[in-house]
């Protein structure tokens, strides 16, 4: 029987009806902007501030610590690219971050070196846990900004954040994380992470795409990324957009309710893993530890075939999964995160992320299970990887 | 920057022609290599300089087995000089476009032909330029290095 089952909310997740009935009301009576002081701003504006408030205790921030923007992306520029700028005026013109790092972070380094700034790309062991010590020998007093990731989009390793942000605050830098895949699959805690900024997507965590947010610790003031009318108490031009805030407010408290779920989602995968796992010539990239891996995470390398095809024959059978060749994307080379936990490029492009949710049933994972091993088998008979393996009794 | 695959494209890939090994091939030619993702062999039988079949391995994304497929197909039952001139843009023309990311694969499949054709007349002992053609081919991928493309 044909089903459809969505492994890749990494990538993206299915928007929750109660993320669109929080938002309803603001599409159809609530437009007023919260900037004006007539009746129709002020409920805007006691909407926003409410919004911000529940957002706050979902990650155990003060209220005017959330500053909302339109994406993870634009959360992520803002806080380096704010941090570095605020760094330059003191004499700091030196960046950490590591290679694992998603591109709106690797990108936004990329363009800070061509302002002048020096960037230590740290790199990771074979599971994606960055190199602590690197960054210790790569800290100086010049050190505007650490920026690492909270949680890998594509190995899921959950990074030793708080160590880090320790190390940051040493030497006098601020201290960065983009949690854009850890919101909503681990406990975020603004204050136990001790960082200086947090980033957040919306659409990670079943809102539309189209909002995300920057944590702001009180008493850190970052250069702006957009100016404009004095939004954001001056910090985020732009009217805000009301309605996706109110969604990210109820995706939010959604996602710390569902966070008891999630040991049954990391169940989920272990045993989707483990049958996986017994398929020959494949292999598990990221983490081995699951406490120290995202629940919903899993990425497989399957040897001798590439990943576009075993993506393209899931999608056939109604399964969405997404892959680390570079046959997938527009770029020649393979995952750089994979590359970057020494993965070589043939067992990268043959490697596969599943990113499965709270929505995954058993019946999903047992349809994968009965759907994946005849694709395998049928790519790996086309390959010539495989049959001259077989030939030199390699295999 | 759209990845959306042709009718045609999809067809050759979810059923693709002429797959498999043909033991004792006339001419065998190989071309790509793992690192960078696309791996395409050829084999073909040929009789009184006729192409009278031919098959594929192709380990690689969609477009890299729908282009191999759409070349065998091509290919088959053609006279050895005119397989020659196959080119990739008619690779290309036959499966109703490609991305522009992955015309690389139509590049691919005319090569591996190529290869094949080249290895045929050395083992029939005739001096033809397409076997130093495929020599350089081969040299090429053995070494050769990507340029950095961004994605979108």
């Amino acid at each position: 029987m044909s089903r459809f089952v969505y492994a890749d909310n990494a990538a993206t997740t299915a928007v929750k009806p109660e993320v669109i009935s929080e938002m309803m009301p603001y599409f159809t009576d609530k437009w007023g902007n919260p900037s004006s002081l007539h009746k129709k701003g002020r409920e805007a504006a006691i909407a926003l501030e409410e919004a911000r408030a529940r957002i706050a205790a979902c990650l155990g921030a003060e209220a005017k610590e959330i500053y909302f923007t339109s994406c993870g992306s634009e959360s992520d520029n803002w806080a380096i690219k704010g941090a570095a700028a605020l760094g330059r005026a003191k004499g700091k013109t030196h960046i950490i971050t590591s290679k694992i790092e998603h591109h709106a972070v690797l990108h936004t380094c990329e363009a800070l070196e061509k302002d002048g700034f020096e960037v230590t790309y740290v790199g990771v062991d074979a599971e994606g846990f960055v190199n602590v010590d690197e960054i210790k020998t790569a800290i100086s007093d010049k050190t505007a900004v650490v920026a690492i990731m909270t949680a890998n989009n594509e190995i899921g390793t959950i990074e030793p954040i708080a160590e880090i942000a320790k190390i940051a605050h040493a030497h006098g830098a601020l201290m960065f994380t983009d949690a854009v895949q850890a919101v909503g699959n681990i406990p975020v805690d603004v204050r136990a992470l001790g960082v200086d900024m947090l980033a957040l997507s919306g659409h990670k965590i079943h809102t539309p795409k189209g909002i995300g947010a920057l944590y702001i610790k009180k008493g850190v003031r970052i250069r702006n990324l957009i100016d404009g009318g004095g939004q954001e108490r001056g910090k985020r031009g732009g009217t805000e957009n009301l309605p996706y805030i109110m969604g990210l407010a109820r995706a939010m408290e959604l996602a710390v309710e569902r966070l008891p779920k999630m040991a049954e989602v990391a169940r989920l995968r272990d045993r989707l893993r483990d049958e996986l796992l017994k398929i020959p010539h494949t292999s598990l990239n990221g983490p081995r530890a699951d406490e120290k891996r995202l629940p919903g995470n899993l990425n497989i390398g399957f040897e001798y075939i590439e990943g576009e095809s075993i993506s393209l024959l899931l999608d056939a059978e109604g399964i969405c999964v997404s892959t680390g060749s570079a046959c997938a994307s527009a770029s020649l080379d393979p995952s750089h995160v994979l590359l970057a936990t020494g993965v070589p490029h043939e067992r990268a492009h043959g490697s596969v992320r599943f990113s499965i949710s709270d929505d995954t049933t058993a019946e999903d994972i047992d349809y994968i299970l009965e759907k994946l091993p005849p694709v395998i088998t049928r790519l790996r008979e086309m390959s010539p990887l495989y049959s001259e393996a077989k030939a030199a009794h390699l295999i | 920057m759209s990845m959306l695959y042709s009718e045609k494209v999809m067809d050759h890939f979810m059923h693709p022609r002429n797959v498999g090994e043909i033991p004792n091939a006339d001419g065998v030619g190989e071309i790509g290599n793992a690192k960078c993702g696309d791996i395409m062999k050829m084999y073909l039988k040929i009789d009184n300089g006729i192409i009278t079949d031919a098959k594929f391995q192709t380990f690689g994304c969609g477009s890299a087995i729908a282009t191999s497929s759409m070349a065998t197909e091509i290919i088959k039952g053609k006279p050895v000089e005119e397989a020659l001139k196959l080119t990739n843009a008619a690779v290309v023309e036959a499966l109703g476009g490609l991305p522009a990311v992955k015309i690389h694969c139509s590049v691919l499949a005319e090569e591996a032909v190529k290869c094949a054709l080249a290895d045929y007349y050395k083992k029939q002992g005739i001096d033809h330029p397409v076997i130093k053609e495929a020599e350089e081919l081969m040299g090429r991928d053995e070494e050769h290095e990507h340029a950095p493309v961004d994605e979108d």
